[in-house]
């Protein structure tokens, strides 16, 4: 446990070899996590808990923290459940996606923490002693050793790792180990997680945790504890403003702060579009147009270029070549789509996020746009989770639980499952809108842009409760190691591997079925008067925007081969990214929201995305 | 001897310091507050502030926190 951003989960990583989200801003870890390791021959779960500045918590993510805290055992059995639930699944079903995706290494990091889950299990939740590892920020010791007072208070056992030592070093602060750790009672080690300093050493002094005496009680007797310790071990020398300092201050400045802001989200733009596209252009359009396209016509002769596992597998053929996009077989548009159309902008994406998230920018970023949020109903730091969404919506709709209020929460879930498009349907989008001009793209994001404003407008009008004012931490800038950084991109490209592909694959198999079955046919007919009356578009497309509920750029592959114009292609992109979240997002609106919020939330969608649609198809 | 003023932290003009001598407002802003690190007795010092009374970003021992202005002018500064 230990104050927002100060490492926990890199921490967290380091020990038990499951990669978890860490990023250089509060708030990224938002529920908990849980991992094995060993210390000194035993087994230990290791709980990755979200950041608390006190434990008398402003938001849900510091409720977490709290509720594990007052009640471990039940907190953990709940989720060991779910957790083992997840590890038979994963053996099961994507055990030969492993094998061709994953590493080796991952798989027998994880096949271990599978065993010393099973043996912890065996010895059962009361054989086991609980232990709280304090993480500190070493160069905010002031602070940090308020939660830490808070923390010595609850009387179990415990130890204090002071994280980020490498900065004290530069930063000319000294600290006095010894003494602080005569003066809290409880073993003191220092560590720098991001390069794996110090982790042994403190895994060593886990067992010699302890329950300290402590008598301050009320927050004024813990400052006054405070400020004798930091007064008797830490010694700071002065030292000149670093360039990182200077511009750290130049961000939050209105002038200099915007000129860098739109900078940095140009360069962001045209940096994710270049890499996006040259993937595109010099690797995987070559690998499928000249290594796949000829074997996928062999096989197409083999199976005598027609029938049903003709139509499956390969789809149609014109004129003797494969339009990967519009073909609709499971290995022409079921890989090209995920392969060669997404895939390298969630590398391109993920990289660039990575790369903000993890220098800090992102809280500077909240500072400047405050102004903006609250005509939403929202404060600055809702950029965070609008940012996220820009990736995939399922981690956004999570991240707004660092958000203070419920009104907020809604506000901002909705706004992002409505008007905040995920980067697989970007893609799709520069893939095929983006063929008929620049110009077609734009209107898209504007429409979507405008929309976003003025629903974020109408529901501050209309959400009850209270929206707070921002306030955050803004943490140092950092310039983050690569190893962090591709860690980071290979642990989301997995995800949208893992989630992506075979429910790319399924939604394609199920279109083909439901096609031969003349299913679609029936459902184009019945919804025929909303899509060709209000929207505009081929009554075929309704089968799009109904698999846009599986996911959004396999439905987005489906107005490939309908000949529509591209008004028409920037009417359906519009609604399809508006109409309905994809099911995955479905599924953590309905546990973010609850019921109730669910429905309201699908309400404003449906609305919302027929009212952009049917105004594109006047306008247009 | 210099004359000691006290106005808000909204007050506070960018790049000057002062001291905390007061935090207004109830419980959850100042133990919120407090909780940063921003608390009766400690300097700080103000970054800057947004245009059209956006946030302000405060430097307490080095480190930055940003408010907005409601908070911001429940915060009382002693100035030298």
């Amino acid at each position: 446990m230990g104050n927002p951003n100060v490492g926990k989960s890199v921490i967290f990583s380091r020990l038990t070899g499951v990669h978890v989200m860490s990023s250089n801003y509060p708030g990224t870890t938002v529920g908990f996590t849980a991992g094995y390791t060993k210390v000194s021959d035993k087994i230990a779960e290791v709980v990755d808990v979200p950041g608390a500045y006190t434990l008398e918590p402003t938001c849900e993510a510091e409720e977490v923290a709290l509720k594990m805290l007052q009640n471990p055992d039940s907190m953990l059995e709940i989720k060991s459940m779910r957790h083992v639930r997840k590890s038979v699944e994963l053996h099961k079903g994507r055990h030969l996606l492993h094998k061709i995706f994953g590493r080796k290494k991952s798989k027998e990091d994880k096949d271990e923490q599978l065993k010393l889950e099973k043996e912890l299990q065996k010895i059962g939740r009361e054989g086991r002693k609980n232990i709280i590892v304090n993480v500190l920020d070493a160069t905010n010791l002031e602070r940090n050793l308020y939660l830490t007072m808070q923390l010595l208070e609850y009387g179990l056992p415990m130890i204090v790792v002071l994280n980020m030592w490498d900065d004290t070093r530069h930063t000319g602060i000294k600290i006095d180990l010894k003494r602080l750790e005569a003066l809290l009672g409880v073993p003191v080690v220092t560590t720098s997680a991001i390069n794996g300093e110090g982790i042994k050493e403190m895994v060593g002094r886990i067992p010699q945790a302890k329950v300290p005496a402590n008598d301050a009680k009320t927050s004024e007797e813990r400052w006054k504890a405070i400020g004798e310790i930091v007064g008797e071990v830490q010694h700071i020398t002065h030292r000149h403003h670093t360039f990182r300092e200077r511009l750290a201050d130049a961000s939050v400045k209105p002038l200099s702060g915007s000129l860098i802001a739109a900078a940095i989200l140009a360069a962001s733009f045209m940096v994710i579009r270049f890499i996006g596209e040259s993937l595109i252009t010099y690797v995987f359009d070559p690998l499928f147009e000249n290594f796949w396209a000829p074997l996928m016509l062999n096989f197409s002769e083999t199976l005598g270029g027609e029938g049903f596992l003709h139509d499956m597998l390969i789809g149609t053929i014109t004129a003797g070549e494969i339009n990967f996009p519009e073909a609709l077989g499971l290995l022409t548009s079921g890989l090209y789509v995920p392969f060669a159309m997404v895939l390298p902008y969630i590398i391109a994406f993920y990289l660039i996020l990575g790369v903000l998230e993890d220098t800090g920018y992102l809280p500077r970023l909240a500072v400047l746009v405050d102004n903006i949020m609250h005509r939403v109903g929202l404060h600055g730091y809702a950029i965070i989770p609008n940012m996220l969404g820009l990736g995939c919506n399922v981690p956004a709709v999570l991240a707004t639980r660092a958000l203070e209020s419920k009104r907020e929460r809604f506000i901002a879930a909705t706004l992002i499952s409505i008007a905040v498009p995920c980067a697989a349907l970007q893609a799709m989008i520069f893939g095929l809108v983006g063929a008929e001009g620049g110009g077609y793209v734009v209107m898209v994001y504007a429409t979507l842009f405008i929309s976003w404003i003025v629903l974020g407008f109408i529901m501050n009008k209309m959400v009850k409760g209270y929206s707070p004012e921002l306030l955050i931490e803004v943490p140092p800038y950092r310039v983050p190691p690569p190893s962090i950084l591709l860690k980071k991109l290979a642990m989301r490209i997995k995800g949208f591997l893992h989630e992506a592909i075979p429910i790319i694959l399924g939604a394609i198999a199920v279109i083909n079925l439901l096609n031969i079955a003349g299913v679609f046919e029936k459902i184009a007919k019945f919804a025929e008067p909303v899509v060709t009356g209000i929207l505009g578009l081929p009554k075929e497309a309704a089968t799009a925007l109904v698999v846009g509920f599986l996911r959004k750029d396999a439905a987005m592959g489906l107005f490939a081969p309908l000949d529509m114009t591209a008004e028409q292609l920037v009417i359906g992109s519009v609604v399809l990214a508006m109409l309905f979240p994809c099911i995955a997002t479905f599924v953590v609106l309905f546990r973010e929201l609850g019921l109730k919020g669910l429905l309201k939330s699908m309400a404003i969608m449906i609305i919302a995305a027929l009212t952009a649609g049917g105004l594109l198809n006047v306008i247009l | 001897m210099s004359e000691k003023r006290l106005i808000t932290l909204d007050e506070l003009e960018a790049g000057n310091e002062g001291k905390v001598v007061e935090i207004k407002g109830g419980h959850g802003v100042s133990s919120r507050l407090e909780a940063l690190n921003l608390r009766v007795g400690k300097k700080v010092k103000k970054v800057s502030a947004m245009m059209m009374r956006g946030p302000i970003t405060v430097d307490i021992d080095g480190k930055h926190i940003a408010m907005g202005r409601g908070m911001a002018s429940k915060v009382i500064v002693e100035i030298a």
